[in-house]
């Protein structure tokens, strides 16, 4: 399948790529192209205009700072599978990462391109909502940062201007006692969530649930929060009780859509049982034996 | 636009458009047909090739993007006439049958054996899980890729 034709620009700063931006409303960003390519390809997508970030040095780190795990634009999937820290100190993250797509994909494809994609069946996003991260966004007038509760805004659309690129993803470094899990079903290696559930809390010196965030994959328009089933476990012990209810408040509140993965009823019972897995790991990583 | 890939050691300039795949470029331009296309949406893995020594789908990445890089298909493994281990290894072990996946197959093995040279059938099957083959079942893949990573310690070893 050929794609339809466009202009190519590989800038090699971020100052050129927003300008570049600015001056062709019609531009797409393209990083790893694994959402992208595929799109133009089907013809779904048809941008008058590529910029490639692939030339900008310098934005594939993964570091800690001020209380932040700070992650680069162009940070591959498979650099985050390769950390030590993030497979140490993020579990949730690393659990997430290693769920997307296959070995291969992940070698080009980004966090920045998988969040700023918005697709709802994508996995990050119900992690970031889970961690509370935040994300950077870069325009003509510098940097503003942008909380996830705000970013995704329904089916493949984000808080992002048409001129601003997502250049940074930060994630709250975690405090004491916190453990995060990711858990997904899917039919085969590759494939999207049937439904995907993060999770990502800490516990008190008494061991109740000081903490708590839980995302949602591929149940609604977007990524959701289970707000409900956050609310009924804060300041409680997670005990099988709590648990089950709140797995029962995210299979309520759920929006899944019948397709080919699965019916409404499968998928809602599917969010129940793996909300009431996510929260468990979590709570055993949080207790150091996870 | 013009361009220059090196693909298993030599160098190809053609002008191409924005939206020629690597892919193409590299059946079409450089004459390369080792390098197949199977599904054209991202799933299979059988185009494969190793950019800078990673493992991409060529079939997701335009040809502009590769300029300046380095690139290995399966015609550049085997060197001076010698099949390269991986390829003795889907040779002696019957890793292949049609052979449409196979070139994919090796090249994210090699890289893959690169990384981790001792694996376990676990990791093994990990490693290849974005490459699909819907003839063998995999199992003689995998005792292809364990082969070479014996070869290659032997080698090693003196
Ligand atoms: C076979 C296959 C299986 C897959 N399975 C999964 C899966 O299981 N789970 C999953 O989550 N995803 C999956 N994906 C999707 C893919 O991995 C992600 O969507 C990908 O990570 C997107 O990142 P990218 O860097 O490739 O983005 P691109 O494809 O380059 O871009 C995607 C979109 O985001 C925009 N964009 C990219 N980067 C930026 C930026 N820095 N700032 C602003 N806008 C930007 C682009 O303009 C485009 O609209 C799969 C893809 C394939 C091909
Ligand atoms: S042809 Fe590229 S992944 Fe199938
Ligand atoms: S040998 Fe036929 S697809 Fe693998």
């Amino acid at each position: 399948m050929i794609p339809a034709q466009f202009q190519y620009a590989a800038p090699a700063s971020i100052p050129d790529a927003i300008a570049l931006l600015k001056s062709n409303p019609d531009a797409k960003i393209l990083s790893g192209g694994q959402s992208l390519i595929p799109l133009m390809k089907f013809r779904l997508a048809q941008p008058a205009m590529i910029v490639d970030l692939n030339n900008i040095g310098g934005l594939d780190y993964i570091r800690e700072q001020g209380g932040w795990l700070k992650i680069g634009a162009l940070a591959r999937e498979s650099e985050l599978e390769d950390s030590a820290l993030v497979r140490e100190k993020y579990p949730l993250l690393y659990d997430t990462t290693l769920s997307v797509a296959d070995p291969i994909v992940r070698n080009r494809a980004t966090l920045a391109g998988n969040l700023a994609h918005a697709d709802p069946a994508n996995d990050h996003p119900a992690t970031m909502l889970a961690y509370r991260a935040q994300v950077v966004a870069t325009g003509t007038s510098g940097n503003r940062t942008i909380a996830i509760d705000d970013f995704f805004q329904g089916l493949f659309a984000t808080a992002l201007a048409s001129d601003e690129i997502l250049s940074e993803v930060q994630i709250p470094a975690p405090v004491a006692r916190s453990g995060g899990a990711y858990f997904k079903m899917e039919r085969k290696v590759g494939d999207f969530a049937t439904a995907g559930v993060a999770v990502q809390l800490n516990l008190d010196a008494s061991g109740k649930i000081e903490q708590i965030g839980i995302g949602l994959t591929n149940v609604g328009l977007q990524a959701l929060r289970a707000k409900r089933s956050e609310d009924a476990l804060r300041g409680e012990m997670p005990d099988a009780k709590w648990i089950e209810r709140a797995a029962m408040f995210a299979q309520e509140d759920c929006e899944p859509n019948a397709d080919l993965r699965g019916g409404v009823e499968y998928k809602r019972n599917l969010v129940r049982v793996l909300t009431m897995r996510a929260i468990e790991k979590a709570v055993a990583r949080a207790r150091g034996n996870g | 636009m013009n361009v220059t890939i090196n693909i298993n050691g030599k160098e190809y300039s053609d002008d191409v458009e924005p939206r020629l795949l690597l892919v193409h470029f590299i059946r079409e331009n450089a004459n390369l047909t080792g390098t197949h296309v199977g599904c054209d949406t991202t799933s299979c893995g059988a185009c494969t090739v190793l950019v800078d020594g990673v493992p991409m789908k060529s079939c997701t990445m335009f040809a502009v993007q590769a300029n300046g890089k380095s690139i290995t298909t399966v015609e550049g493994l085997a060197q001076n006439g010698k099949l390269a281990p991986i390829q003795e290894g889907f040779h002696e072990k019957h890793g292949l049958q049609c052979g449409f996946c196979t070139p994919g197959m090796m090249l994210t093995s090699v890289a893959f054996l690169k990384k981790n040279p001792h694996p376990s059938e676990e990791e093994i099957r990990w490693a290849i899980s974005g490459n699909l083959c819907r003839c063998t079942g995999y199992v003689n893949i995998v005792e292809a890729v364990q082969y070479a990573a014996e070869k290659m310690a032997e080698a090693q070893n003196g």
